[in-house]
């Protein structure tokens, strides 16, 4: 498997990618390859610098050194074509960030419709479909701010869903939501990775981890520590810090 | 407001500030000194002549005063809130009626014929039996006209301003606020004077009316700039952050996304704008337009009723900004319904 894998181009790549805001470094040196259909979680501890090197993904952060690149296109300061490789990029945000003036369904159809250019029927029949996937279709006519967290946040992966992205990253996605509702995001997450879609999310949720994700990566002071499968990560973690982490978090 | 859930006992219904009260405004009344007015007269069975009655009779009528005005204030203190502010409404605006009755007006002038048009043939077809009349139908006709025109335009600048300020680009930036600078550091009258004088010098001939326009929208399109601006900051960080993920281009965010969920924030100043511009609007008089402001100088010049067109032109200016406020109240209201 390693190896047909390995002749596949990857999805997304870095390449010594440095970040700095202002003098503090928030990324550092950072070199990562993710292929197709890869379930990647990162995590860490808080000011690791796992936020910023997944919004770097879709440029809504910038990098100063190094290179990324994704779906073949390379991300940088004069591109032309950033709004064509967000198109192909779901967000998942930890606050969600749906648009409370709009309807659900509204949220769901705004982005095909708007820059996809798909009709309106097709753009709303899509929407239906992906809220039924993530469960709630019977919410489709209510505003953002009518629903539970959970629900909401469900809306936002449905959302960005719509765009049918290659890749979703997700930014902490259950981290603003109230104990109980977590798993219902996390199951519809759970399902995502069993269609086959390329995933990288900012979690600590280790159960998810363990269950889903390819490989973990740990970071901690904007680098790289340590990126392992599941189990070795677990089982056998290498690092100092990835052990104390892991204490800490599993305690 | 918050309104905590805990009952304090009314200040009205406590004795000591009762005392006080009382105390303070007899102190007013006396101050003020009401012997030489009506209520003198009224009082002049028990005072006495009023012009004689001296320190006794100014007591006594300020005493009298003092019992009629706390003992309406208990009155009153015991209604429910919708009755107490209607009554304190109409009381209060009879006192406005009182104030201006004393100036011994004469009303009926208001009605008379007007001297100014029946005199000048040219302007016949504006010939209206009574001055209100013509007031109504050219006056008050050409100050929503001003004020609406110029509010659509400010409008527009506003929008245009909002974005400038918000850009990076340094042009923009730069020339945005050196105009929102300008146009709220000179005063409005100055203003229409430059622009109505100013521009012919450069050769461009302009109309009163035009320029009046040009002046009150430059002006309110600076004020409403900072509004506009203040209503797409207030919207949060992840909303633009949402937008981008999607794909979406600038113009598209600020149309389908910012600016929509600004409105609810920029319709109650915008409201307050309009209602400040249209009051400001009688500056314009200056330029010679025939609005509300112009034609009750000129109206009242003629006979030196001035007081009486003056007070008309005050309750057309006030009839129309409660209308305006009832259709604030009601667009505030549809837009907390939606979200």
């Amino acid at each position: 498997m390693h190896n047909s894998s390995s002749i596949e181009n990857p999805v997304i790549s870095l390449k010594g990618v440095n970040k700095w805001y202002g003098d503090f470094q928030a990324l550092k040196d950072i070199n990562l390859e993710i292929k197709l259909k890869e379930k990647i979680v990162i995590c860490g501890p808080s000011g690791s610098g796992k936020s910023t090197l997944i919004r770097c993904l879709n440029r809504l952060e910038a990098h100063q050194e190094g290179s990324i690149e994704v779906c073949g296109i390379e991300l940088h300061e004069k591109m032309q074509d950033v709004d064509i490789v967000r198109q192909d990029i779901g967000m998942v945000f930890q606050s969600f960030n749906l648009f409370p003036h709009l309807t659900v369904l509204e949220n769901c159809m705004a982005g095909p419709n708007w820059v996809r250019g798909i009709d309106k029927n097709e753009a709303k029949e899509r929407a239906l479909s992906m809220l039924k996937h993530v469960k709630i279709p019977e919410q489709a006519d209510k505003y953002p701010e009518q629903l539970s967290g959970g629900q909401q946040q469900r809306v936002a992966i449905a959302r960005s869903l719509c765009m049918q992205p290659k890749v979703m990253l997700f930014d902490e996605p259950t981290s603003a939501l109230d104990p109980e509702m977590v798993s219902e995001v996390l199951d519809t997450m759970i399902d995502l990775a069993n269609s086959g879609m390329t995933m990288i999310c900012v979690t600590h949720e280790m159960g998810f981890a363990r269950q889903v994700a390819d490989r973990i990566i740990f970071m901690d002071g904007g680098e790289i520590v340590e990126q392992n499968t599941p189990e070795e990560f677990f089982n056998n973690p290498q690092n100092e810090r990835t052990k104390t982490f892991l204490n800490q978090i599993l305690s | 407001m918050f309104v905590d859930t805990v009952i304090e006992d009314k200040a009205l219904h406590k004795p000591v500030f009762l005392l006080y009260l009382s105390l303070t405004v007899l102190a007013i009344f006396f101050a003020f000194n009401f012997t030489n007015t009506i209520f003198g007269e009224f009082l002049s069975p028990v005072i006495g002549n009023p012009k004689e009655s001296g320190f006794f009779g100014r007591l006594a009528v300020s005493f009298v005063l003092t019992i009629l005005f706390v003992g309406n204030l208990l009155l009153i203190s015991f209604a429910r809130l919708k009755i107490q502010i209607l009554i304190v409404w109409i009381e209060l605006f009879f006192l406005f009626l009182a104030f201006a009755y004393s100036f011994d007006l004469e009303i009926s002038y208001i009605f008379k014929n007007d001297f100014i048009c029946s005199t000048e043939s040219a302007r016949e077809k504006l010939c209206i039996p009574s001055k209100i009349g013509l007031m109504i139908s050219k006056g008050l006709f050409t100050t929503i006209y001003i004020s609406a025109v110029s509010i659509a335009i400010a409008t527009a600048i506003a929008i245009v301003g909002a974005i400038a300020k918000l850009s990076n680009n340094g042009f923009a930036y730069a020339i945005a606020s050196f105009y929102t600078s300008l146009f709220r550091g000179l005063p409005l009258l100055l203003q229409i004077y430059l622009i109505y004088m100013g521009l012919p010098q450069l050769g461009f001939m302009i109309d009163a009316i035009p320029s009046g326009i040009a002046a009150l929208s430059l002006c309110y399109g600076a004020y409403m700039t900072e509004i506009f601006r203040a209503g797409i900051q207030s919207i949060p960080k992840g909303q633009w952050e949402a937008s981008r993920a999607l794909g979406f281009k600038f113009g598209l965010i600020l149309r389908k996304i910012i600016l929509p969920q600004s409105i609810p924030i920029i319709v109650p100043p915008t409201g307050n704008q309009f209602i400040a511009m249209l009051k400001d609007s009688s500056l314009v008089s200056v330029l010679g337009i025939w609005e509300i402001m112009f034609l009750a100088k000129k109206l009242g010049a003629k006979d030196y009723n001035h007081l009486e067109m003056l007070l008309t032109a005050a309750m057309i200016y006030w009839t129309l900004t409660i209308i305006l406020e009832m259709i604030q109240a009601r667009i505030e209201r549809k837009y907390q319904q939606k979200t």
